[in-house]
């Protein structure tokens, strides 16, 4: 069995951050990725980000990973990456079991985990939804920024928050028709800055609007589409065809949590974290002693959440096992400062009510 | 269908890569999954579903929905989304839960 100081499953931006701050604070740092590359999902982010300079703000998130990874590096001599890598077990004894490559089995034990697994797009329920052509928003931006192939001709966006209406523009950036993006709530529910660029260039915004069924043999050719009630019900009469190949579903993420739960971490459904989360302390520590969390898989948020949430689950992860910086309250007090400026505005109110019910 | 031009990103074509669809010959690029690779060449339809036989395609693009399952060089059940292409890879659809070899 492998020994280890601190583990960190997934290298996304909430992992990296934790293994930067860990690794700053003097512990062994082992980071367990799923893929090829770092980065998680910055990698397909070709837009720039908001908040504040310590959290790359006004950057795109596809530079971002070489800064951090350049970060980690000053530290090599204590870092080790293993990629290509899944934790399949996180047992009761705190050994873990990894599947590299679809052929090394191995096991781990360390003195602590941070995990930060991150999320998955969420589903929605219409008639045929299973076509080929229908697929999650963030699988299109995969396609499209990573693999540089297009999704189809015309779509349908279902959805306008934040990534329905950043995807719909990166559509447009990659020549693609968006037909419309529609919202079953009366409200845009993501960033007006987001919303007017895409209404700029003449898609429509048609809230109060769901998507009735999709009508297809073996792929998506069209798109039902009706108006909803206050009740959210599809009201009578108001249906129309969509000739669309494509339809994007950002409906919002849902927490990758199935790791967390295996541990016998305590859990709460939290809708407006995303859905079953672990209950944490302030320094991101679990129920279970020594397991950290960072990132959407305590609770969906934007990517600057996640890296500064990844900065303190490192920092008081390395704390927990020995590793004190000198400085450590005053770098614990920063980073929460920065969540608690993050989570300042409209959407950021959502977010605490639903913080407040799974803090230990 | 390929992004020819693209304000910020540059896909200049990289080596190509030659490999086999339900036996049928097809081109990639380096740097492709075994999905989007097809996608580019019109493939949309990765796969039937186990017992009502409809379409699958793919759904996440990032290895976790499990929804563009294909058989690769006779190994079944391969994540074709995350998988890269390789060079005379023998892609097919699955029938079925496919079989443990």
């Amino acid at each position: 069995m492998k020994q280890a100081e601190l583990v960190i499953i997934g290298g996304g931006p909430a992992g990296l951050c934790a293994a930067v701050s860990a690794a700053r604070s003097g512990a062994k740092v082992l980071i367990i990725e799923r893929n090829k590359d770092l980065g998680g999902q910055l990698l397909k982010q070709t837009h720039m980000f908001f908040g504040s300079e310590k959290q790359y703000a006004s950057l795109r998130g596809i530079d971002i990973p070489a800064i951090l990874i350049s970060e980690l590096e000053k530290y090599k001599e204590r870092v080790e990456i293993i990629k290509e890598a899944t934790v399949v077990g996180v047992f009761e004894d705190g050994v873990i079991t990894v599947l590299e490559k679809e052929e090394n089995y191995f096991k781990i034990a360390p003195k602590a985990l941070v995990l930060a697994t991150g999320a998955y797009e969420k589903y929605l329920s219409f008639p045929n939804n299973d076509l080929p052509g229908i697929y999650g928003a963030g699988a299109v931006q995969t396609l499209m920024n990573v693999h540089g192939v297009k999704p189809g001709n015309k779509v349908l966006m279902v959805g306008a928050g934040n990534i329905g209406l950043i995807v719909s523009y990166q559509l447009m950036q990659a020549g693609v028709k968006v037909e419309a993006i529609l919202d079953a709530a009366p409200k845009i529910g993501g960033y007006l800055v987001h919303a007017s660029k895409v209404r700029r260039m003449g898609v429509p915004i048609l809230t109060s609007h769901t998507v009735k069924e999709a009508i297809g043999k073996e792929e998506l050719e069209k798109a039902v589409i009706s108006q909803v009630d206050e009740k959210f019900s599809p009201i009578e009469g108001s249906e129309k065809t969509l000739d669309v190949d494509v339809m994007c579903i950002s409906v919002g993420l849902t927490p990758l949590n199935e790791l967390l739960a295996m541990r016998g971490c305590k859990m709460k459904y939290i809708p407006q974290l995303g859905g079953l989360v672990p209950l944490r302390n302030e320094n991101y520590e679990t129920s279970v002693e020594n397991l950290f969390v960072a990132g959407d898989a305590t609770g969906v948020e934007e990517a600057s959440a996640a890296m500064v949430e990844g900065f303190l689950a490192g920092l008081c992860a390395a704390e927990k096992i020995g590793y004190r910086l000198d400085n450590f309250e005053e770098m614990k007090n920063d980073y929460l400062k920065q969540l608690e400026e993050l989570r300042s505005g409209p959407a950021g109110k959502h977010i605490l009510s639903g913080i407040e019910q799974i803090v230990l | 269908m390929r992004i020819e031009e693209h304000p910020i990103l540059n896909f200049d074509k990289k080596k190509k890569i030659k490999f086999f669809f339900n036996g049928q010959s097809v081109e990639g690029y380096e740097g492709d999954t075994i999905a989007s690779a097809l996608h580019a060449a019109g493939v949309k339809v990765l796969g039937k579903s186990l017992f009502l036989h409809r379409p699958r395609g793919f759904y996440c693009a990032i290895g976790n929905c499990s929804s563009c399952l294909m058989t690769v060089n006779g190994v079944a059940n391969v994540k074709t989304c995350v998988t890269d292409l390789e060079e005379g890879m023998n892609v097919e659809i699955q029938e079925g839960k496919g079989e443990i070899v």
